[in-house]
């Protein structure tokens, strides 16, 4: 269960911000989380329901944009969509990849009311 | 995370060297759960004054003015900055100090704390060991690590699933870990959330068993792919089991083709030679 430890970080991010703009809740708070960052989208709401109570994101909606992986082969450039880490290239069959989008896990940004 | 009771305050986990009085769990926040929900936004009737030159133009709305003074903040940030941030100050002082550090990773009953007791025993006396231990109770593996005679701490994670950088950096000054050394990191016994967290090491180790699915890699595949190393532990029992090791080494390579293995039986020494030859290798 590390998303909890990823509430806590979102958490600690936005009561920063909050402390800059002088606001005492925010209501809504924008992420960007691709699908191979490592966090599970169902952990990540349990823990966030248990996490918030009592912080600067009691009451904000939470909207998460799920960030499609996109990789691009070693072997002979071409770039594919990733579902797993293990995927290889559809043109050529080679596992070299390097990983150009698809494990963000980012705050993009926050509502004030 | 708290230990106690899951919530986020303070630092919650410990750090002990064996033979240290050991506390059951550090309390080192307090629970008052205060909440204040009185917000009061009345923005729905305004009484505007207009002073205009020399007369007053003073009107009363009666309808409701909805201001809304709602704006969006842009943040682009990280959620795992502050570990992040940690990692690279950790890593900084590593290298400063030629500090080669290790973060053993597998999950639990791999054998994990096995291989290192043989690797500390057998090479301490041509590399100076620290060892750091993270499980999330107890201090047994400290105090098997400190019964080979090498500088071991304890960090108890209480509830938590795996280190952090902070942790990391707090055990590292109590241990006094010493210039031109090896640092060894056993994680805790977990193949999915320390994937995540950069402790700041040099390299990253993952030790799976035979005892185990030889599928591991495709099952768990971040933790594989954010390893350089792979150790497949408990040779001795492949008569015995159904690992079939080839296979195990395809299926990690398709998630990292780049996975350097190693096959060892850590309680009989097989190949532990060639791995204490990469050691001393990398280690210079």
């Amino acid at each position: 269960m590390h998303e909890m430890s990823i509430v806590m970080g979102i958490i600690k991010i936005a009561e920063n911000e909050a402390a800059k703009a002088n606001v005492t809740q925010f209501s809504a708070i924008d992420l960007e989380i691709g699908n191979l960052s490592g966090v599970e989208y169902e952990a990540l709401d349990f823990a966030w329901n248990v996490a918030v109570e009592g912080t600067v994101l009691e009451n904000a909606t939470k909207n998460v944009h799920k960030i499609q992986a996109k990789a691009q082969c070693g072997d002979c450039d071409t770039i594919f969509d990733v579902q797993y880490i293990y995927d290889n290239c559809p043109k050529c069959g080679s596992y070299f990849k390097s990983i150009l989008q698809g494990k963000e896990l980012r705050v993009k940004s926050l509502d004030t009311y | 995370m708290c230990g106690t009771c899951g919530c986020g305050t303070g630092n919650s986990f410990s750090i002990n060297k064996p033979g240290e009085l050991h506390h059951d769990q550090q309390e080192s926040h307090s629970h008052s759960h205060e909440h204040n929900h009185d917000h009061t936004h009345s923005h729905d009737l305004h009484d505007h004054a207009h002073p205009q030159n020399d007369f007053v133009h003073l009107h009363h709305h009666d309808h409701s003015h909805e201001h809304s003074h709602s704006h969006t903040i842009d943040v682009e940030k990280n959620i795992l900055q502050f570990n992040d941030m940690q990692a690279s100050r950790n890593r900084g002082y590593f290298e400063a100090k030629n500090i080669f550090t290790i973060n053993l990773v597998s999950s639990p009953g791999s054998g994990k704390t096995t291989f290192l007791e043989r690797t500390l025993t057998d090479l301490k006396s041509k590399i100076d060991f620290f060892v750091i231990e993270g499980d999330q109770q107890t201090l047994n593996d400290a105090n098997r690590i400190d019964a080979v005679q090498i500088p071991v701490i304890q960090i108890n994670t209480g509830t938590g699933c795996h280190l952090e950088s902070d942790m990391i950096y707090d055990a590292v000054k109590k241990l006094e870990v010493k210039d031109n050394s090896v640092l060894i990191i056993e994680n805790v016994g977990n193949l999915v959330c320390p994937a995540m967290f950069d402790l700041g090491e040099n390299q990253r180790v993952v030790i799976i068993s035979v005892t185990e699915g030889d599928d591991k890699p495709l099952k768990y595949p971040d933790m594989f792919a954010g390893s350089q190393i792979c150790i497949i532990n408990k040779i001795d029992l492949l008569p015995y089991v159904n690992f079939n090791v080839e296979k195990a080494k395809e299926y990690a390579k398709k998630v990292n083709p780049n996975l350097l293995f190693f096959e060892v039986s850590a309680t009989k020494g097989d190949g532990m030679d060639i791995w204490y030859e990469w050691l001393l290798k990398v280690k210079r």
